[in-house]
């Protein structure tokens, strides 16, 4: 995979984020929430890569972190070759243009006092050297691109369906024609028949303009529809990294399985999936386990679990997993194949 | 490729003007302080009567005291025979101007302050302690000392008129933004971390413009609202310094010096306060109305509904 495909465009190794905890009357550094505890995974150019997980268990911080929004703890965020976790803060704004966000809320991530345009237009008014003439017809050329009728350009967000928001909000982090776009939950906030339509306008988008998305979300079937590879996350950890057809078909971590299984099946004369209920809740990210962050909830737990923590091995080939079932000091009871030690990329973590 | 143009059906503060037509109060109270305006702007022009004018001859001057209202003195005259009319158009002028520039004093402090504590997390705790420090001075024993110290020697300097009214305002805006201050940083410290607050940032916007795009058009609200109230506190706040006696000289006019005047003489020509005290009464009313109705005009989800 490293010589065959395509050159990474993105590639995250080992990035931490750590929230830091202060507690007492001197408001004394206490302890750390690890948001994102070690994530490293790699995006190819043109490539859609989908980020799931439950709720709380990091993916809007790593998409945050990868643009910068927060500073990491720790890790190193290359992105068309230069590392952006370590940039000076002009060379970050120089380098801003190249990778951009699409919000969760599109009615939090408008400012209410502006117009369309006005929205729309401020990266340009940021990096664009263009004079007044020259802005507008790029904001009608990106209106007409993500669907919005060039006669709403005066009104204010308020005036607009859930769905239109998402496309201003689209449309100004297409503005400066980026490669890199982080989608954070750009549907989680729209009704099921506008989601459809943002996730096609998405796609139609990465195919006429080569995008490379981070499409974080929790809806499962919306990224089988979009991603082409998957990762799942699990309490600030990547617990499996599998293509996406390879993924749905057998998952290989546990939890990956038991997140899988409650994916709906539309069809009920199929044969009805067996669905795994996890018991317990997630640990605290302030206080993760000792050994493998799911070894408390894991159906197939055993001793190593609890004690070391697993690196994110390459299992099958093209497959990432971070469990111990498929590591070669210790197969497991299910473990399919020999599993071949090789991390992702050669980052070692 | 043909010339675009951003069709601007109506401007903003069309639309603005609109909505705010719709609010009934702060239309009547928008004439009312037109009506204000043109009594203490214009009334003096047609009205020519010298409001300091005292009549040389003691003995028509004594038959001038203390007159009720007639054709004459239309508000009749104080216990030294000046004409109350032309001392309230006179007055009204420097309190009008000492709350506006006050008001604008005191607002430009609070916001700066309040933006850079609610967005700059490292000055926040300083500026806050700061503001804390202000509030709990008591400010009108403050002001006295303030008026006391610095009114000679910047009158001195600028001439007694010009010298009162610059100390008084700044007094007076020093010793007011904290409210403001306040309110504004609450505002941005919810505001910054709204998601267009981290649009902006994920674009490139460098902090300055910001605050100024993003952060201060919504902050707003609050502000009018603080400034409304604003000018009202500092033609009060101006009215007790002359009622004190520490405000502007004695044979210069404003309200507040006015209500200390008559104050001596209460019992017996009770409408000698009752005039500037109405007056004060009218303008700050007409004021907070006009901020509300501002408020509600400068916010496009509520405009045009």
């Amino acid at each position: 995979m490293l010589d065959a495909g395509p050159q990474p465009l993105v590639q995250v190794s080992d990035l931490k984020m750590y929230f830091p905890i202060h507690t007492g009357l001197l408001r004394k550094h206490t302890g750390d929430v690890k948001a994102v505890d070690g994530v490293s995974f790699s995006i190819n150019q043109g490539e859609t890569l989908g980020l799931v997980g439950e709720s709380g268990c990091g993916k809007s911080t790593v998409g945050r972190a990868l643009l910068r929004l927060y500073e990491p703890t720790a890790g190193k965020v290359v992105i068309d070759g230069q590392d952006v976790a370590s940039l000076t803060p002009e060379a970050l704004r120089q380098k801003r243009p190249t990778m951009q966000m699409v919000f969760q809320d599109p009615q939090a991530s408008l400012n209410p006092r502006m117009t369309v345009a006005d929205i729309i237009g401020e990266p340009l008014l940021e990096h664009a050297n263009l004079d007044e003439q020259g802005r507008l017809r790029r904001i009608y050329e990106l209106m007409d691109q993500v669907g919005l009728n060039r006669s709403f350009a005066n009104r204010y967000p308020y005036a607009f369906s859930g769905g239109q928001r998402q496309r201003i909000g689209i449309a100004r982090a297409l503005a400066l024609n980026p490669k890199f776009i982080v989608c954070d939950e750009p549907i989680a906030a729209l009704d099921v028949s506008i989601q459809a339509q943002v996730v096609n306008l998405l796609e139609d988008l990465q195919t006429r303009l080569g995008l490379t998305y981070l499409f974080i979300s929790h809806d499962l079937s919306m990224v089988r529809h979009i991603a082409d590879r998957v990762a799942v996350m699990y309490l600030g950890r990547i617990a499996e990294l599998s293509p996406r057809d390879a993924l749905y078909a057998r998952p290989l971590h546990p939890y990956a399985e038991a997140l899988l299984s409650a994916v709906n099946e539309p069809d009920p004369n199929r044969a009805r999936r067996q669905r795994i209920i996890l018991k317990g809740d997630v640990p605290s990210p302030a206080n993760p386990p000792k050994g493998c962050n799911f070894c408390t909830r894991c159906p197939k737990v055993f001793d190593l679990c609890r004690t070391i923590k697993p690196d994110l091995i390459q299992a099958e080939p093209g497959r990432f997993v971070a469990c111990h079932l498929y590591s070669n000091t210790n197969a497991g009871p299910t473990g399919t194949q020999a599993p071949i030690s090789d991390n992702q990329q050669g980052v070692s973590q | 490729m043909t010339e675009l143009k951003l069709a601007r059906p109506r401007s903003q503060w069309a639309d603005v003007w609109a909505q705010f037509r719709h609010h009934k109060g702060a239309m009547a109270a928008l004439v009312l302080l037109i009506v204000l305006m043109v009594f203490v702007l214009i009334g003096p022009l047609v009205w020519r009567t010298d409001p300091n004018f005292i009549e040389p001859n003691t003995a028509k001057m004594f038959k001038l005291r203390n007159l009720g209202p007639s054709w004459a003195h239309p508000l009749g005259t104080d216990q030294l025979g000046r004409d109350m009319l032309a001392r309230m158009m006179f007055g009204g002028r420097i309190s009008l101007a000492v709350g506006a520039v006050a008001m604008m004093v005191a607002l430009f402090i609070g916001t700066t302050i309040g933006v850079l504590a609610g967005y700059f997390r490292r000055l926040d705790s300083w500026l806050m302690r700061l503001t804390d420090l202000f509030l709990a001075l008591p400010l009108l024993p403050l002001l006295l000392v303030m008026m006391f110290l610095f009114r000679d020697a910047i009158s001195g300097v600028l001439g007694p008129r010009l010298g009162t009214f610059i100390l008084i305002v700044t007094a007076i805006g020093v010793t007011s933004w904290m409210q403001a201050a306040r309110v504004v940083r609450g505002e941005v410290l919810a505001l910054k971390e709204r998601e267009f607050v981290l649009a902006a940032k994920s674009i490139g916007t460098p902090a300055r413009r910001i605050i100024l795009r993003h952060i201060l058009t919504n902050v707003l609200s609050p502000v009018l609202v603080a400034a409304t109230l604003g000018i009202a506190a500092a033609i009060i706040t101006e009215s007790v310094l002359s009622f004190l006696g520490l405000g502007f000289p004695p044979d210069f006019p404003t309200w507040g010096r006015l209500l200390f005047d008559g104050i001596d003489s209460i019992r017996t020509y009770p409408e000698r306060i009752v005039w500037p005290g109405i007056a004060i009464s009218l303008t700050v009313l007409a004021v907070n109305y006009i901020g509300d109705g501002l408020r509600d005009a400068l916010d496009p989800r509520i405009r045009g509904r």
